[in-house]
């Protein structure tokens, strides 16, 4: 039986942080231990959940846990990983930590290199949608039309221009073992992936979508909420990509509204109709796609 | 292992190591001063779902004889709890 | 020991192979390459039971040895110049988690312009970084340092990151006939790898955490006091290493007939050879002259160079490197040591040897006659063209 809040390890790993009340990242980052377990080495950048857990004397990692640097996540992780088993230790997961930022921009290089190694780590992103850490600024998984601290909306420029990155995809065009995306929405689904994960040989990345209130402009008891309706309007989906083939998880019967998804965030509240008409056209395309190439079950 | 409270910070420049590295789970300071609201659980009304535990971003909230508790200590008073209780066995009321 | 015909960078990965690391990681970069794939062959052929890493750029190869090291395995990289730079933030990430990993850096000159030989501003620009910094001047040497660079940057009052320097091509890639010591010599002289800095299954800590205003300055001064404590560790280690290879090193420096001497060339690296020859003649002629060689950069050997200097004429430092807009960064350190043991012996500087141009026996020389004499403090050799 596959593990659930009932079944779930009942010990805290990721406690007494920082984080900011809400906080979508360091619910994803919680869940994951407990379902690593203690015998699970993390690896985090420089970054949200680093600075809200690493502050001496005050160290809220239970487990092995060590800040690696922006850009070094997984290289990191490589090398935690080889040093273990050149010490014949085999029972433990390597697992890293990184946001968006740290690992669709300063650390895709990194992630590449070890996606192309094949190292036997996990790799899980929680993508708040900018950086967060140093203020709101946008990086490359800021979704668009989003207001951030360096994407101002204004009169002439309507905050971010530019779509998200498909992070997903670009991992599992790597032929990478195991690649999942999931939501703080939908806990259940990602506890799942992570237990699916821990048991593949090779490298696994899970990319968690991590609503952040401060950043998006929500309340911090909306976190969960959103972070599940943004995979009900469509604009995230829950997939796969396990032996080279794509697999939806779960299909919205009907898509929630997305002006509604958009205008409860104070970063979208901006947004034209056109705008709007934009993001729709662009969700109604991806799903397109999803219905040709992935698997549905 | 769960990080708990401590009862002193390493101050000296004996207590400090060479390199930083440091016991896991080491907590000198708690939460609880960033809360305004704490959520405050009704056992008549909980069924035991748990769904308030899993969603709790810190961690706090615990399986307590078939239902739940919270550690004060460290509850920042998010209100995620009181929106994923189906039974409406969490309240949120204003600290004094 | 066997004796074998190597190249600098083979005599490294001899010595490397010795100290049996258990993860390397690396990059490829012109004039250092040779060392990895001595190394991967190693690998290959079972002679050596080692993680070998491909990682996609130095900064990866820097972090993953950080990875291997912060779990207790013993690590090794290798890198030269634009690598060196490229890495840089994992420099100051490696010495202030205390790891003792090993890198062999190709010395090698830094664009723009582009250039692949040999000088030494890669490395010193970075003398800053909190790791020991050592300089070889042979092939001998070279293999010699990488079994000894181990013992020191792991000793417990130490544990800090070794650089290793081997002038590009002029010795990575010149052959030697070199001593190659036995397996069991080695292990004889190494002990195992053991720190309680590390990611423990069995004893989970946290790592390379934050320190704000509060505790910064005591970790800052414990990691200095670490890169200090090297000195003994390198004479403790040097003892040793006599006792069961024969072979005798001096510590920080290399004084060659300064006893006596009216002038000194102060130097680094593969140079020192060819000064240790004009020396000679010069003293044929009966002029009193010496070198000091400087074999680590960190620790800075203040006492020794005051001590070998005190009682000179003139003494100069020739270096393949430029601090721009200053003069060059071990002229700066060599005089502050003396300003230090207020030593006052005037000093000037040579500025030679980038982008592997040649400095000549007569370069030399020139520079032992010009001490005697009124000069400029800091002073470029072989800039060709118009400039001399």
């Amino acid at each position: 039986m596959s593990v659930n809040a009932k079944t779930l390890n009942e010990d805290e790993f990721f406690y007494g942080h920082k984080a900011c009340a809400g906080c979508g990242g360091s619910l994803a980052v919680r869940i994951a231990l407990k379902v690593l377990g203690e015998r699970s080495v993390a690896v985090l950048p420089a970054g949200c959940m680093s600075a809200v857990g690493f502050n001496f004397p005050q160290l809220c990692f239970g487990n092995n846990a060590i800040i690696s640097t922006f850009a070094g996540t997984a290289s990191m992780l490589t090398g935690v990983e080889a040093g273990l088993r050149a010490q014949g230790i085999t029972d433990f997961h390597a697992v890293g930590f990184a946001g968006d930022g740290g690992t669709a921009d300063i650390g895709l290089q990194a992630l590449s290199g070890a996606i192309d190694r094949n190292d036997d780590i996990l790799y899980i992103c929680y993508d708040n949608e900018a950086y967060m850490n140093t203020g709101i600024q946008k990086s490359s998984l800021t979704p668009f039309g989003a207001k951030t601290t360096t994407t101002p909306a204004g009169k002439n420029i309507r905050g971010n221009l530019r779509p998200k990155k498909n992070m997903f995809e670009i991992v599992a065009a790597h032929g990478i073992p195991y690649a999942a995306t999931a939501s703080v929405g939908y806990l259940n689904d990602f506890m799942q992936k992570v237990e699916k994960a821990a048991k593949i040989k090779g490298t696994k990345y899970i990319h968690i979508i991590a609503p952040c209130p401060t950043g998006w402009g929500i309340a911090t008891d909306e976190t969960v909420e959103i972070a599940k309706e943004v995979v009900d309007c469509g604009l995230w989906y829950l997939a796969e990509f396990e032996n080279g083939e794509y697999k939806l998880n779960y299909q919205p019967k009907e898509f929630t509204d997305i002006e509604s998804y958009l205008k409860k965030q104070s970063r979208f509240r901006h947004l034209t109709d056109e705008d709007i008409e934009t993001i729709k056209r662009s969700r109604d395309a991806k799903w397109d796609a999803i219905h040709n190439n992935f698997k549905i079950n | 292992m769960k990080p708990y409270l401590r009862e002193k910070a390493p101050k000296t420049l004996s207590e400090i190591l060479e390199a930083p590295a440091y016991e896991s789970g080491y907590l000198v300071t708690k939460n609880a001063g960033w809360r305004n609201i704490r959520p405050v659980i009704n056992a008549d009304k909980c069924v035991g779902c748990l769904q308030c535990y899993l969603y709790c971003p810190d961690g706090v909230i615990y399986k307590d004889g078939g239902k739940v508790a919270i550690d004060y200590d460290f509850c920042k008073g998010c209100g995620i709890c009181k929106k994923m209780c189906k039974t409406g066995a969490i309240e949120m009321e204003a600290e004094k | 020991m066997a004796k074998m015909f190597l190249s600098g960078n083979e005599a490294f990965a001899y010595g490397i192979r010795l100290a049996r690391p258990q993860v390397i990681s690396a990059y490829p970069i012109t004039p250092q390459t040779i060392v990895v794939e001595k190394l991967s062959e190693m690998v290959e052929d079972g002679s050596l039971k080692s993680e070998f890493i491909h990682v996609e750029s130095e900064h990866s190869a820097l972090s993953c040895a950080i990875g291997a090291s912060s779990v207790g395995a013993r690590a090794f990289t290798a890198t030269s110049s634009q690598g060196l730079l490229y890495m840089a933030e994992c420099l100051t990430y490696a010495s202030g988690g205390r790891f003792p990993i090993v890198m062999m850096n190709a010395n090698r000159s830094t664009a723009l312009p582009w250039n692949i030989y040999g000088d030494q501003r890669d490395s010193l620009s970075q003398i800053d970084c909190g790791w020991i910094q050592a300089y070889a001047e042979n092939a001998q040497e070279a293999l010699d340092l990488a079994l000894m660079s181990y013992y020191i940057a792991e000793h417990k009052a130490v544990s800090t990151p070794f650089m290793a320097n081997l002038d590009g091509f002029v010795l990575t890639h010149t052959y030697e006939v070199v001593d190659v010591p036995t397996a069991e010599q080695a292990d004889a002289f190494l002990p195992k790898f053991e720190t309680e800095n590390k990611l423990d299954l069995n004893n989970p800590r946290n790592l390379a955490f934050s320190a704000g205003p509060e505790h910064n300055t005591a970790f800052k001064y414990k990691e200095h006091i670490g890169l200090l404590n090297a000195k003994k560790a390198v004479d403790e280690a040097e003892e040793k290493f006599t006792e069961i290879f024969g072979r005798r090193y001096t510590g920080l420096t290399e004084s060659y007939r300064t006893e006596d001497a009216d002038y000194i060339l102060i130097t680094l690296g593969s140079i020192a050879g060819l000064v240790r020859e004009t020396v000679d003649r010069l003293r044929k002629q009966g002029k009193k002259v010496g070198l000091l060689r400087i074999r680590y950069m960190r620790p800075f050997p203040n006492e020794e160079i005051a001590e070998a200097v005190k009682n000179a004429k003139a003494a100069a430092v020739l270096e393949k490197d430029i601090s721009f807009g200053n003069e060059g960064t071990v002229y700066t350190n060599v005089n502050s040591a003396l300003h230090k043991s207020n030593v006052n012996v005037p000093t000037s500087n040579y500025i030679g040897g980038l982008g592997g141009k040649n400095i000549s026996a007569d370069d030399i020389e020139k520079i032992f006659d010009e001490l005697s004499e009124e000069r400029a403090k800091v002073q470029f050799i072989g800039i060709g063209g118009d400039g001399k």
